[in-house]
């Protein structure tokens, strides 16, 4: 079994906001990521997949292909964009690292082939702070 | 002998903006800027990195107290524009398009009056780890 990573950024649009609670408690909770006109990131999107490398081609996917799967199904939905109002899949949750990580494998496993699997979304927010989900 | 050495002091805020000519018409912003000008925003990491040149105090061994650099840069830039939509939340670019190029020069000049006429000054601005901008030009 072999790991194979492609990376990938985009640049988007934010903030933390939960439409059931009051102003004030936002703030609280959120800090300046509740910013009511947004604020926003440089995106680090690293995609691991797992599997057996093929006899023939040496490759467990050919990555090109991997990164046309991510800029097709993410990275063209999410770039320059504002998370909370332009992007389908991230309608009606919180538009956190963590939901996003999430999303972003949902998007991605219909896509690859058989005998590929999906084994981790790695996702920077900013330099400091990434989130890495395992679909668990 | 030049006894003069550079001291950097790198800071990060994170930031909304688009890039749009309000004279232009859609078609033309979105022609000029492409995504830049879509009209709900994009946000990036800013990385800056401001530069002070000058000799070293003989009692201290500074060329300026990085420390204070680093909180004038908090006081004077932070609050304005870190978690903030430049276009809309900042006096600064109300009328100003925040492309890298002027906000460089809106920090530089925010900066400047704060530290001694002696040293140098010099700020690089990364809108992404791929683009950067310098000011002022030496």
């Amino acid at each position: 079994m072999v790991y194979l990573t492609r990376s990938e950024h985009f640049n988007a649009a934010h903030k933390l906001y939960n439409p059931a609670w009051s102003y004030e408690k936002n703030e609280e909770v959120f800090g300046k990521c509740a910013n009511e006109n947004w604020h926003g990131h440089n995106y680090e999107l690293l995609v691991t997949v797992k599997g057996t490398p093929s006899p023939d081609t040496g490759f467990v996917f050919d990555v090109k292909r991997l990164s046309d799967i991510i800029k097709e199904y993410v990275i063209e939905v999410v770039d320059h964009r504002n998370l909370n109002i332009d992007v389908a899949f991230m309608q009606d949750k919180m538009c956190s690292t963590e939901n996003l990580a999430i999303q972003i494998w949902k998007q991605l496993v219909p896509h690859l082939p058989a005998g590929v699997q999906l084994h981790c979304i790695k996702l920077y927010e900013t330099p400091r702070i990434y989130v890495e989900y395992f679909g668990e | 002998m030049n006894k003069k050495v550079a001291v950097f002091r790198r800071e990060h805020f994170n930031a909304a903006h688009r890039l749009s000519n309000p004279e232009w018409d859609d078609a033309t912003n979105e022609k000029v800027f492409g995504k830049c000008a879509l009209p709900h925003y994009h946000g990036h990491n800013y990385e800056l990195e401001i530069k002070v040149v000058g000799k070293p105090n003989r009692e201290t061994g500074y060329v300026m107290d990085l420390k204070e650099l680093g909180d004038l840069v908090k006081r004077e830039i932070h609050s304005r524009f870190d978690h903030k939509n430049l276009n809309l939340d900042t006096k600064e670019f109300k009328k100003l398009n925040p492309t890298a190029e002027n906000i460089v020069v809106v920090i530089y000049k925010l900066l400047r009056p704060h530290i001694d006429k002696k040293l140098k000054m010099q700020v690089r601005l990364y809108e992404t780890p791929r683009n950067f901008v310098e000011y002022p030009v030496r």
